[in-house]
């Protein structure tokens, strides 16, 4: 379980692998944070590898959209598998993230 | 009941568990993965369908147990949560225990989906127990118990 950042181009791609819940979603937040500091503001989060993600996880990911779009950044979410799928449209996030 | 104690979290600590469960951890969130984990693998072992050990039961669990360790005990490592388990040909019932004063199940239920709630991080977690789960209780006068059921069929 953990997450790894690449540079794609002009993009920061985050992977997470395993489950993004309650117990690491403060590290995620960190992890995008500090490239925010470093400057980055394009994102693209990789859940190609992830297992299941809680309501923290998804709150997370709501409140780093948040703040990159203050800073006309742009954050989009890539390789939700069906199950993931279902969470953000029964929480209607889907509304809410560019998913590729 | 088991009770780990405050010791550190980890699987292998729960891998002999098996249906009825019944334990008591620490109000500690790293405890939460390697229980939810070996619940899982007791609902695959009893055939539960695949969609439902990948999602249904381990996202909802989270929840509920999260909440009975943020919310109910606010990460008091002097207080537990106690998690039961049963299952049989009829369906799979969660229950969480914890030593808050307990919370009103509808009235903290909300459509994350309405305007506002959308952009809030968080308010989430009532709403996916509800959603991934057949029927989600709290017995009268035990407002810090929360019963979850999942039918089999």
């Amino acid at each position: 379980m953990g997450f790894s950042v690449r540079k794609d181009g002009d993009t920061c791609v985050v992977a997470v692998e395993g489950q993004l819940i309650v117990g690491n979603r403060q590290e995620l937040k960190q992890r995008v944070l500090d490239e925010i500091e470093r400057g980055e503001r394009k994102f693209l989060v990789d859940f190609g590898r992830t297992g299941y993600i809680d309501s923290s996880g998804l709150g997370v990911l709501v409140s780093l959209s948040k703040r990159i779009r203050e800073l006309n950044g742009d954050l989009r979410l890539q390789n939700l598998n069906d199950d993931l799928k279902t969470l953000f449209e029964l929480t209607k996030l889907d509304t809410l993230f560019q998913i590729a | 009941m088991i009770d780990p104690g405050p010791s550190q979290p980890a699987e292998s600590w729960f891998g002999d568990l098996h249906f009825p469960i019944d334990v008591r951890i620490p109000s500690d969130v790293r405890f939460i993965e390697p229980i939810v984990g070996v619940v899982v693998r007791r609902c695959v072992e009893h055939a539960l369908s695949a969609k439902v050990c990948r999602l249904n039961v381990p996202v909802a669990l989270t929840e509920a147990l999260s909440n009975a360790i943020l919310r109910g005990n606010h990460e008091d490592l002097t207080k537990g949560v106690r998690f039961r388990a049963t299952i049989d040909d009829e369906a799979l019932v969660l229950e969480v225990e914890d030593e808050g004063s307990g919370f009103d199940l509808d009235a903290c239920l909300v459509d994350p989906g309405t305007e506002g709630s959308l952009v809030r991080e968080d308010g989430r977690g009532l709403f996916l127990m509800c959603s991934l789960m057949d029927r989600v209780e709290q017995l009268p006068a035990r407002a810090n118990m929360v019963r979850l059921t999942l039918h089999r069929a």
